[in-house]
C-alpha cells in the first residue's frame, strides 16, 4: 500500500530537502549546531551520515526527522514545506510517515516487545485491531524475533531490543526510517545484521534509510554518505 | 483512549505501593464524607421531620416585631426624632377576632387555622411542684392541625371532652410530677386560678423540650386558667407544603401586623447549628482529599520525572503533548476513580457499622442508635470530590510532562 505510494512518487522529488538549515541553540552564549546545511535525499536511499564527535550529527538527524525546527533555513518532506506546520501537524506525520531507532533502544519497559511494536499502529489507527498484532506478529518475525513477542524489554539482549525498536520503527510502514548510531552499543555481528536489514528496507522495499554511525565499514556500504565537520557538510 | 489508558496503566502498576496508599487516601476520605453524611444527614432529617410534624408550620402571636411608631417618628422618619420614655399603651393582650381570623387564614389553599391560649402554669402533685405551659386546644381542629394524637402513648385526644379539666401532659412532666394516667393534679396560674386536673393522656413527641414543659388542655378551660374568657393568643397553620411557611408567613405578618414565625423562624437557631455541622463535614472531608491529592500529585510527578525518557520516545514516535497530557492526568482519573469505588465501600461499611451502635441521646430530641441516612447524593458528592480532587493533583504534573521537549532528551541519552 504505503509502498507501492513510495514507488509512484516522481523519481524527481527528493523524499527529504534541506535548504540552507541553520540552527542555533539560543542561550547567554549560543551554540550554533548546524550552519547552512543544503541537502537532497532522494526516495529509496541508503544515507550514511558520518563524522568526528560533537560535529553536529545528531542535530542535522533531528532537524531531518521534524523532532526538531530550524532557526533559519527550510525543510521539505516529499516537496513540500513542513516548518510552518503546528506541533501536532508535525507529530502526526512523525507517526504515519517517519520511524525512529535510536543508540539506545528506547522500548517502553512495562510493554512486551509485540506491545512496543503495536503501540505506533494503536495511535495511528490505520487498522484494525486484528491487522495490527498480524503486521506486528509479522515485523517481529522478519526481524528473527518470533521468541521475543512476549517478553518485556527487560528480558531481551541489547541485540534482540534494537531489533524490536527497529520493527516498531516499521510500524506504520514509514517512508524514511532514521537511526542515530543504532550500532553504538552492538557487537560486530549485531551490528552487521542491524545494516544487513537496513540494505533490505531500502533495496526490497523501496524506503529510504538515514543513519549516523561512526563505524566507518558501515558507513561504507551506504550508497549516499554525508560527512560533517563543525556543523558543516564537507 | 485505551492506549493512553494502558500507557497510564503500566506507570501506575510500576508504582504499586504509592499507588495503593493514594487510593487509601482517597478511599478514607470518601468513606468517612459518607458515614458522617448519612449521621449527620439522618440526625437532621429526622429532626427537621419531628419539628413540621410536632410544631406548627406558621405560629402568629400576640405580640409585634417592633413597637408601634409613634405619631411624631412617623412624621420624621429615619430616626430624625428619637423619644425616649414611651409608656406601652394598656391594650388587652390576645389576638383580636381571633375566630374571625382563623376563619380568613382558613380560607387559603392548602391552610389548616386553629387558635389556642398558651400561658404559664404550676403543676403541684403531693410535694411536688412543675412549672410549664399549658396550652388550650379544640381537639376536632387539633386533629386537622397537629400530629399530636400519633404522639399519644396513653390515653385519647377525645378524653378532654369526656372528662371534665381533662388533661394531656408530655411523658416528661409526668415523669417530674411522679404522676400517671388517671390522676388528679392541682393546676395553679398566674391568674390566681386553682383547679383539680386530671391526668387523660400522656404524650411523647421525641423532642425533649415539649415532652418536659407542655401540658394540653381545652381551649375553654384554658382560657378560665387564665382567666382570659374568649381570648386567643396563638394561631397555628398548618400547611400541606411545608416550604411555603417562610412566604406565607410574611405575608400573614403583613397582613394582620401580628408576629408570625415560620417553623425555619422559631427554629433557626437549631437549623444555623445544621449548616455550621455540615461546613465542618465538608471541610473535614476535604483535608483528607487534600492530603490525598498531594499524595497523588507526589506520585505522578515521581512518575513524570523517571519517565521523561518514555515521555520523549513517545513525542518522537508521534505523540502529542496533547496524549502526553492526558496519559498523566488518566492516572490521577484512575486513582480517583478507584479511590473513590474503595470509599464507597468503605462508607457503606462504616454506615452499617454505625447502625449497630446503640447509645442513648438527650439533647434537643431523644433518640435511640444513631438515625441514619443513606443518600445516592453523599455517594455521588464525595466521588465527584475524590476524582475533581485527584484529577486536578495530576493535571499539575502531566502539564510538565506535556511540555517536555524530545530533542532535549535524545540528546542527553545519547
Ligand atoms: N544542549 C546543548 N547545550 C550546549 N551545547 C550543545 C547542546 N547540545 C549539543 N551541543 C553541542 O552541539 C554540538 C553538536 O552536538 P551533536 O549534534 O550531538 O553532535 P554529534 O551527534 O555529532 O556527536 C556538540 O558540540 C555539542 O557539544
Ligand atoms: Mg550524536
Amino acid at each position: 500500500m504505503a509502498e507501492a505510494a513510495i514507488r509512484n512518487a516522481p523519481d524527481s522529488v527528493p523524499v527529504l530537502e534541506l535548504r540552507g538549515v541553520t540552527r542555533v541553540l539560543p542561550g547567554p552564549v549560543p551554540v550554533t549546531l548546524v550552519r547552512d546545511i543544503n541537502l537532497k535525499i532522494p526516495r529509496a536511499t541508503f544515507a550514511a551520515i558520518t563524522g568526528p564527535s560533537g560535529s553536529g550529527k545528531s542535530s542535522l538527524l533531528y532537524l531531518l526527522s521534524l523532532l526538531d525546527r530550524p532557526t533559519s533555513g527550510e525543510v521539505l518532506l516529499e516537496g513540500r514545506a513542513i516548518d510552518g506546520l503546528s506541533d501536532a501537524a508535525r507529530a502526526g506525520i512523525r507517526l504515519k510517515k517517519l520511524g525512529f531507532v535510536f543508540q539506545f533502544h528506547f522500548l517502553l519497559p512495562e510493554f512486551t516487545a509485540l506491545d512496543n511494536v503495536m503501540l505506533p499502529m494503536r495511535k495511528a489507527r490505520l487498522l484494525e485491531p486484528r491487522a495490527m498484532r498480524a503486521r506486528a506478529l509479522d515485523l517481529l518475525h522478519q526481524l528473527d524475533l518470533d521468541d521475543s513477542a512476549h517478553k518485556l524489554p527487560g528480558q531481551l539482549s541489547g541485540g534482540q531490543r534494537q531489533r524490536v525498536a527497529i520493527a516498531r520503527a516499521l510500524a506504520n510502514d514509514p517512508h524514511v526510517i532514521f537511526a542515530d548510531e543504532p550500532t553504538g552499543n552492538l557487537d560486530t555481528k549485531n551490528g552487521r545484521i542491524v545494516f544487513d536489514i537496513f540494505e533490505r528496507l531500502v533495496d526490497v522495499e523501496g524506503r529510504s534509510v538515514v543513519t549516523v554511525t561512526h563505524d566507518p565499514d558501515l558507513a561504507a556500504r551506504a550508497e549516499m554518505r554525508i560527512h560533517i565537520v563543525d556543523g558543516r557538510i564537507v | 483512549m485505551r492506549l493512553l489508558l494502558d500507557i497510564a496503566l503500566g506507570h501506575l502498576r510500576n508504582r504499586k505501593r504509592q499507588t495503593v496508599v493514594s487510593l487509601l487516601g482517597v478511599g478514607l476520605g470518601v468513606g468517612f464524607f459518607i458515614a458522617i453524611a448519612a449521621m449527620m444527614q439522618g440526625f437532621q432529617n429526622y429532626f427537621i421531620d419531628k419539628i413540621i410534624d410536632v410544631s406548627p408550620h406558621i405560629e402568629m402571636k400576640d405580640e409585634y416585631r417592633n413597637p408601634p411608631l409613634q405619631p411624631v417618628e412617623r412624621l420624621y422618619a429615619g430616626g430624625a426624632v428619637g423619644l425616649t420614655g414611651v409608656k406601652p399603651k394598656d391594650e388587652p393582650r390576645g389576638i383580636k377576632q381571633g375566630r374571625a381570623k382563623v376563619a380568613e387564614l382558613e380560607l387559603l389553599p392548602g391552610v389548616k387555622a386553629s387558635g389556642y391560649l398558651s400561658g404559664e402554669i404550676i403543676l403541684r402533685y403531693g410535694a411536688k411542684d412543675v412549672s410549664g405551659t399549658v396550652v388550650g386546644i379544640e381537639p376536632e381542629r387539633e386533629r386537622q392541625v397537629s400530629k399530636l394524637e400519633n404522639d399519644l402513648i396513653a390515653g385519647a385526644l377525645d378524653n378532654l371532652y369526656t372528662t371534665a379539666n381533662g388533661l394531656l401532659v408530655g411523658e416528661g412532666v409526668a415523669h417530674k410530677l411522679g404522676a400517671r394516667m388517671g390522676d388528679t393534679i392541682t393546676a395553679l396560674t398566674a391568674a390566681g386560678v386553682i383547679l383539680k386536673m386530671k391526668i387523660v393522656g400522656i404524650f411523647n413527641t421525641g423532642i425533649v423540650e415539649l415532652d418536659n414543659f407542655r401540658v394540653y388542655t381545652l381551649l375553654k378551660k384554658a382560657q378560665v386558667l387564665q382567666d382570659r374568657p374568649n381570648v386567643v393568643n396563638r394561631i397555628r397553620l398548618r400547611l400541606d407544603d411545608v416550604n411555603q411557611a417562610e412566604a406565607l408567613a410574611r405575608r400573614i405578618e403583613q397582613r394582620y401586623g401580628y408576629r408570625s414565625e415560620s417553623w425555619q423562624e422559631a427554629n433557626q437557631n437549631v437549623l444555623g447549628i445544621f449548616v455550621i455541622q455540615n461546613g465542618i463535614m465538608y471541610s473535614t472531608t476535604g483535608a483528607i482529599l487534600v492530603v490525598a491529592a498531594f499524595g497523588i500529585f507526589n506520585i505522578i510527578s515521581t512518575v513524570v520525572l523517571e519517565k521523561t525518557r518514555d515521555i520523549a520516545i513517545l513525542k518522537s514516535l508521534g505523540f502529542t503533548s496533547g496524549d502526553v497530557e492526558l496519559i498523566f492526568v488518566a492516572e490521577g482519573l484512575l486513582v480517583g476513580v478507584a479511590g473513590a469505588l474503595l470509599g464507597w465501600v468503605l462508607g457503606y461499611g462504616m454506615t452499617e457499622a454505625l447502625g449497630t451502635i446503640d447509645l442513648k441521646t438527650e439533647g434537643f430530641i431523644r433518640a435511640e442508635g444513631f438515625i441514619l441516612h443513606y443518600s445516592p447524593w453523599h455517594y455521588i458528592i464525595s466521588a465527584l470530590m475524590a476524582i475533581g480532587a485527584a484529577t486536578f493533583a495530576a493535571y499539575l504534573p502531566a502539564r510538565k510532562a506535556a511540555r517536555v521537549y524530545p530533542v532535549d532528551i535524545i540528546r542527553s541519552a545519547a
